[in-house]
Formats: structure tokens, sequence, C-alpha cells
């Protein structure tokens, strides 16, 4: 194989940080190529330089030997670069056939010739064993779908080596399985692969070398199947983590919360658990199987159509998130962004929004108090903010949610629900996430782990509740948990 | 270890020294500009820096400034609200009829006038809260309604009305002070302590900010909506009847165009129109920068189409600015 891309000696400089000193990347044409490091590791810069979002202030970019000028996002694709991004960028309203030509549509005379570009963007779907068909709506495919639809587009821009940002991260087990078997396909021909992930599983799957970076320098480049997964680790945090996963026993025998038969008509059709004080209840499924919106009807942010909640042995109706916090339950929901975070307002804000109660009376408010409880949570959490008045989209993803799990522990007394935990998170958070949530058993909480990382749920759990399409089919037990076992209950489907 | 977290931190920090110079500066920039026009119209006018013309720019901005009030939370709150012109005259044409038409005492009427304006602010609150129609179609809806309102209630005439504590509102004096003014101050203050230092204030912001994040927060953001658009229609509805008491009369094209001075106000003073960020302080000041262009170009004899023209420019420069300033702040 020969090198397709070289980036050598890149830097590039933002005020007061030197985001990438001296950092170089190579890429063999039908390779895949991991780019491994924590968050803030400079791995999304070094991909906006190739990509021509960033200019860098020193170095030099190769493909097939020759010296390239990328400078903006034409060039970077004109030299054959496509950057498959982590928020898609395509547009939900037009054809799959016209997000595939877009900004390159075949015309007469102004006219797009549509018919004759659906035949073609067909073609390609076809050849990608894609079940699409090129007249429908984008928004009406699958994200996994329209990632792929991303792929086969810039393919037909000619890129030759594409980008791929935390691609899997919204995508189920089933899902992952087809996004490789096209990145399989794009090998055989000869397409170099830049692949960003947090999930170590995925690279020894998927990826051919890794790439490690840390603080915006170059580490390492290793083979995959000749680096075991401790390594990388160490490589990528610059010292050995002693403990990933911290689990001790914490739950007791007293049940505290029993859920039977939920369902709310739709997304949840029979769901059945309880959960222990102190104890850490996994949640496993494959996506769309029902699990945040069991956590949902628990939350009160979805009315049951039918089934029982019982909290310490009473029933309760749920109706709505204030009772929900009023009978001590606070959950951390799945979408940090979207459902978690106020982007534009402080730290202070984000953290205190739910426990105003304890600082606001009528108008009498009293900020020493709310300051006093901030900095006890940054404190506690080790949160690292220069202020608490700096603004929450500053921080990088683990700090975020360390913000916004503090929120929930300012005012969660019994049962803390937590969807994904640790997504977008960089290592060594997750590890201290872990740690936390290991601590908060201890002390009592009840915690309910909801999550898709198998490894997380079978080092945490004490028992993993596992549900296929809005049924739970199965408990499993600490001592008889593992990969297959679940994935066996998350993949039968069970008829009632 | 250790480079990673300093690298963190002098990132976060620089970050956060921007962030809060341009804090700073945002309301700084506005606050120079008022400044400086008020010192040019000192300069070039006989008559802008005397206690008489001072007292009466408070008084010409004290209706704007009770829309603004509102507006302020209904911009933060991620709405719009272009109903709070037509509520002007809906509860200034509604009092002055009842006074002279009906014989009703003028406090009755008063009260009646803003619990009819108010009510066009529950209306608006409870479509927007309550449905996933957008604030500006409802708002343009009953902006309609309440001007065609007022034109049939007032059968396009204008109703004049001679009462003492009608007229008192608009044109009385607490010593040296009008009235309205007093009425202005109490208002913002009211306005600036509810965003300020309250639950509720708190959960505007929540809810204009991310209002997902804030119904998943256990905040009851349809509540939250329905109260600021009731809030908006009471703040109106008052400032429809200082309006009125100014002219001693209620008439039906009053207010006509006014919610847009209010929003300009709103937005010169900084509050960002996807909502979730703003202060009441900074729209006080765009208040006065409307206030004090329009009295001086008065002053210095501008014909009064002109006034249009430069109070757009100016709306428009000073969102340049602001776009200019954010931009240079990524990189």
């Amino acid at each position: 194989m020969s090198e397709l891309l070289e980036m050598k000696h890149i830097c590039k400089r933002f005020p007061g940080v030197k985001a990438l000193d001296d950092v170089q990347l190579t890429v063999k044409a039908g390779e895949v190529h991991a780019l491994l490091g924590e968050n803030g590791a400079g791995k999304s810069t070094l991909i906006k330089v190739l990509g021509g979002i960033y200019t860098k202030d020193e170095g030099e970019i190769h493909i097939d030997g020759k010296q390239v000028d990328i400078h903006d996002v034409e060039s970077a694709r004109a030299n054959g670069v496509s950057v498959i991004h982590q928020e898609l960028m395509s547009v939900p309203y037009l054809s799959v056939a016209e997000n595939i030509f877009l900004g390159q549509e075949e015309t007469k005379s102004g006219f797009v010739k549509k018919v004759q570009q659906n035949k073609r963007a067909q073609e390609i779907l076809d050849e990608y064993e894609m079940d699409v068909r090129a007249g429908q709506l984008l928004g009406e495919l699958t994200i996994a779908q329209q990632q792929m639809v991303e792929i086969i587009r810039a393919i037909s821009f000619g890129a030759r080596i594409i980008v791929m940002d935390e691609p899997t991260s919204s995508l189920s087990t089933k899902e992952v399985d087809i996004l490789f078997d096209t990145v399989r396909k794009l090998k055989e021909r000869k397409i170099g692969i830049i692949y960003i992930s947090h999930r170590m599983a995925e690279l020894d799957e998927i990826a051919d070398r890794i790439t490690i970076m840390r603080d915006g320098q170059y580490i390492d480049t290793v083979v995959t199947s000749e680096t075991p997964r401790e390594r990388l680790v160490a490589l990528m945090v610059g010292r050995e983590l002693s403990s990933y996963y911290t689990k001790t026993d914490t739950a007791t025998e007293e049940v505290i919360l029993e859920a039977e038969h939920l369902s709310d008509g739709k997304d949840v059709l029979d769901a059945s658990f309880n959960l222990r004080r102190g104890e850490i209840l996994g949640f496993s499924g494959l996506v769309g199987a029902g699990r945040s919106e069991t956590m949902k009807i628990l939350f009160g942010l979805q009315k049951p159509i039918s089934g029982t909640i019982r909290l310490n042995g009473e029933e309760v109706k749920i109706s709505d998130p204030q009772e929900a916090i009023r009978l001590g339950i606070g959950m951390v929901p799945e979408d940090r962004k979207d459902l978690g975070l106020f982007q534009e307002s402080s730290v202070r804000f984000n953290m205190t929004i739910d426990v105003l109660k304890q600082f606001i009376k009528g108008i009498s408010y009293s900020r020493a108090k709310e300051m006093r409880l901030v900095d006890e949570y940054i404190k506690k959490m080790s949160i690292k903010v220069a202020s608490p008045e700096q603004l929450v989209s500053g921080l990088s993803g683990g700090n975020q949610q360390k913000v916004l799990i503090s929120r929930w522990l300012m005012c969660t007394e019994k049962i803390l629900i937590l969807d994904e935990p640790t997504r977008g998170v960089d290592v060594k958070t997750k590890a201290e996430i872990y740690y936390l949530i290991n601590e908060l058993a201890a002390n009592g909480l009840s915690i309910i782990m909801v999550s898709s990382e198998l490894p997380e749920l079978i080092n945490m759990s004490d028992r993993v509740v596992v549900m296929c399409h809005g049924r739970t089919t199965g408990i499993l037990d600490r001592a008889e948990l593992d990969q297959e076992k679940i994935m066996t209950l998350a993949t039968t489907d069970i008829v009632a | 270890m250790k480079g990673q977290e300093m690298l963190g931190n002098r990132s976060s920090l620089s970050r956060f020294g921007g962030s809060l110079k341009t804090g700073l500066k945002d309301k700084l920039g506005i606050l120079i500009g008022l400044i400086a026009m008020c010192v040019l119209l000192a300069i070039f006018t006989d008559s802008f820096a005397t206690s008489r013309n001072i007292i009466n720019v408070l008084r010409q901005m004290s209706v704007n400034a009770f829309l603004a009030c509102g507006m302020t939370m209904v911009i933060i709150l991620g709405g719009i609200d272009l109903s709070v012109g037509s509520v002007i005259a809906v509860s200034g044409c509604l009092c002055a009829g009842l006074i002279t038409n009906n014989g009703l005492p003028s406090g009755l009427a008063i009260l009646l006038a803003m619990g009819a304006g108010t009510l066009v602010g529950v209306f608006n609150g409870l479509v927007i809260s309550r449905t996933t129609i957008p604030p500006f179609i409802v708002t343009l809806a009953t902006m309609n309604i309440g001007r065609g309102f007022a034109r049939v209630y007032t059968a396009n005439k204008t109703i004049m009305v001679s009462d003492d504590l009608f007229g008192f509102i608009g044109t009385g004096y607490y010593g040296a002070i009008p009235a309205p003014v007093i009425y202005m101050i109490i208002a913002i203050a009211v306005v600036g302590c509810i965003l300020a230092f309250t639950r509720f204030g708190r959960h505007i912001y929540a809810v204009g900010g991310n209002k997902q994040a804030a119904i998943y927060s256990g905040i009851n953001a349809k509540n939250v909506t329905f109260t600021v658009y009731i809030l908006a229609g009471l703040l109106a509805s008052f400032a429809g009847i200082i309006s009125a008491s100014r002219t001693f009369s209620g008439q039906f094209n009053v207010g006509d165009g006014a919610e847009m001075d209010a929003i300009a106000a709103v937005i010169l003073g900084g509050t960002s129109m996807t909502g979730g960020v703003g202060t009441l302080s900074g729209t006080v000041i765009g208040c006065f920068i409307i206030a004090v262009l329009n009295n001086g170009m008065n002053l210095l004899g501008i014909d009064s189409s002109w006034q249009y023209i430069v109070q757009g420019i100016v709306i428009l420069i000073a969102v340049m600015i602001d776009f200019l300033k954010k931009r240079n702040q990524k990189f």
C-alpha cells in the first residue's frame, strides 16, 4: 500500500492555545486509520485543517506524494478530501438523490435533470446495497441511512480520503454493522478512511492503524492488531489507568421502586422491573427498544396508558417532572445538548436551575448561598471551569456532563436516572463518572443507568434489565452478565 | 496530565475573559452611544439639556418603556408579541368609551379596560403555550383583531374624555415628576426584579434558552409561557391608559406600530432574538436611545419622515456592531 495522505509538522495556534504542535498523520490507500485521543487532544482541529475549515499555521499536506494547498472547504474537496461531520449536514426536506448531488446538479439550460439524477443515484445506492429509494425524502431515513447517504455523496464528489467523525455515536449495534460493511467496501476501492471514535471495541474491529494524540501533540502510530487496549489507553492519557471501572457491593435488599407492565401504547409496551436502594440497575437494548421512553414514564414526561409504579411500596402517579422531583427522582437525559444544557447560560445558571428554592424565596435572593452551592459542586465533581460565570457552551463534553450531573445531584434524593451518562465523554472523565456513580450508590442513592455500551453496563451494574421492542425481555444478575446473553435478550421478540 | 490541565484551564480562562469583557463592552457600547448623542444634542441645541426637556423625554418614552418591559420578557422567552400596539388602542378606547358613553366611574373603567387588554395577553399565552403555532402568527392575528375591535368600538371616531382621575394618569405630576414617569420607574423596577432575582425570572431564561431542557428540569414551561404573555398584555394595557389619558381621548389608531419601537428597544439593549439571553437594563438603555433620538431630531427640526430612516439606520448599526463583535470572538 502506498501513502495516500501525508500530513507533516502541522501546527495551529489559537489565541492563547497551541491546538496542534508538530502533528503528523499518514494514511495509505485502502486503509482505515483511527485517530484516538481525549477531548481536547486536537483530533477535531487536525481534521478541520485537513477539511479546509481551519488554515494551518505551519506544516505540509501531501496527497499521492504531491504537496497540495488546502485553504478552504472547496480546495479540500478538489483534492479529494471529504469530511462526514458528527452533526449531519444534509437537507431533510430534499430527496436522497437531490442530497447526493447537492451542489453538483446536472442541469440542462438551468433545469435539473431530475430523472437522470434519480437513476444515477439509485445505481450508486444499489451498488452499496442500501435499502433506500433515490426519490425518498432524506428526513424519512434513519440516522444510519442518512449517514450512508453522506458517504455516498462524498464518493460521488470523487473523494479519495473520507473522514468520519464519531460516526457511530448515535447508531444501534445493527446499524454499526451496516456502516462497517460500507467502510469495508470503501477500503476495497482504495479509499483512505480517517476514523474518529471514543469506542475502543470498534477500533479493534475496523481500524488498521491508530494514531494517538494528546494535548495537541502527536504521540504514536500503532498497528491495531499488535496493540493491546491497555496500551492504547495508557498512550492516550499519558499514564496507566489503574482502575477504569469502580464497582463495589452497594446494593441493599430494600426494594425502593417497582414498575409493573408499564406501557405508553407506542414505544413502551410492557416494562416490568424493580430497583433496590443503593443498586446500580443497568438498562440495555438496541436503539428503539424503548429504554429512554421507559425512563420518560418514570420521570413524568410521558403518561403511561397502563401499568403501575410503586415507590417504597406505595403506588404513585408521576404526572410531570415536578412531581418526579418531589418524589426524589432525578434524570440526566441522554441528549446533553438538546435536552440538558442551557448553552448560552453560565455554569452557575445550569447547575442551580432545579434548586432555586434553596436560595430564592419570593424576591429575596441570596447570591452568596447560590455561589457556595456552586463552588461546592465544582470542587466535589472536579469540574474544570475558569469561573462559575463561564458559559457552559465553552466547556468540554466531559465537563458539560459533570455540570449536568451536578444539577441533578443537588436535588435528587432517592433515584437518579442516568441516560447514556458517558456518551461523548473522554476516557478520563468516564473513569471519574464511574467512580462517582459507585460512590453515590454506596451512599444509598439508587441508580438507573441506560447505556448502549455493553462493557460499561457489564462492569458497573448490579443487575441489567434488557429491553426489546418496548418489552423487558429479561433481567440478568451481575454473576451472569456477559455480552452474548444481553445481546440475545435484546434481539429476541417475545410475543405476549 | 499536568499539561492537559493547564491547557484546558488556559483556553477556558481566555474564553471567560473574553465573554466577561464583551459582556461589559456590549452595554458600554450602547451606553457610550447614548451619552454621545446626549452630549452632541446638548452642544447643538439650546433646549435639549434643560430639565423641562429631559422630563419631556422621560414622559415620551414611558409608553414605549411599558411595552419594552413586557417585550423583553417575551423575547428572552424566545417569543415575540406583535399585539401590544393594538392592546394600547383596545384598553385606551374601551376606557374612554366606558367613561364617556356609559358613565362608569373612571376607576372602574380603567380596571375593566385593563382587564380587556390583558385578556388579549391571556389569549396569546393560552394558544402559544398549548400549541406549536409560532408566536409571530398568533400575535399577528390578535394584533389585527385588537385593532379591528378598537375601530368597531369607536366607530372610527375619537372618544373624548373629561375626567380628573383619568387625566391624572397621563398628565398629572407627583411633585415635579410626571405621573407616567413614576409608573414607568415602578414597572421597570418590578420587571427588572422579576428577571434578575426571582425563580420565575430564571425560568423565563431557561425556557427561552432551551425549552426541552427546561421541561426536563421540571420547569412548567407552559405556565411560564402563559404568564409572560399575560404580563406583556397587562403592561401594554396600562400603557394604553397612559396614552389615552395624555390626549384625554380614546383613539382607534393610537399605538399603531408601537410594538416595533418596543422590539427595537429590546434589540438595541442586546437581548437575543433567539431567546435565553438578555437584560432589562439593556432594554432601558434602548428605550432611552429611541426617545433621545426622536426628541433630538424634533429639536433639530428634522422632518418626521426622516426620523423613521434614521431610527432604522441606528438599529442596523447597533446589530451590525454586535454581529462583528461576535464574529471576531470566533477566531
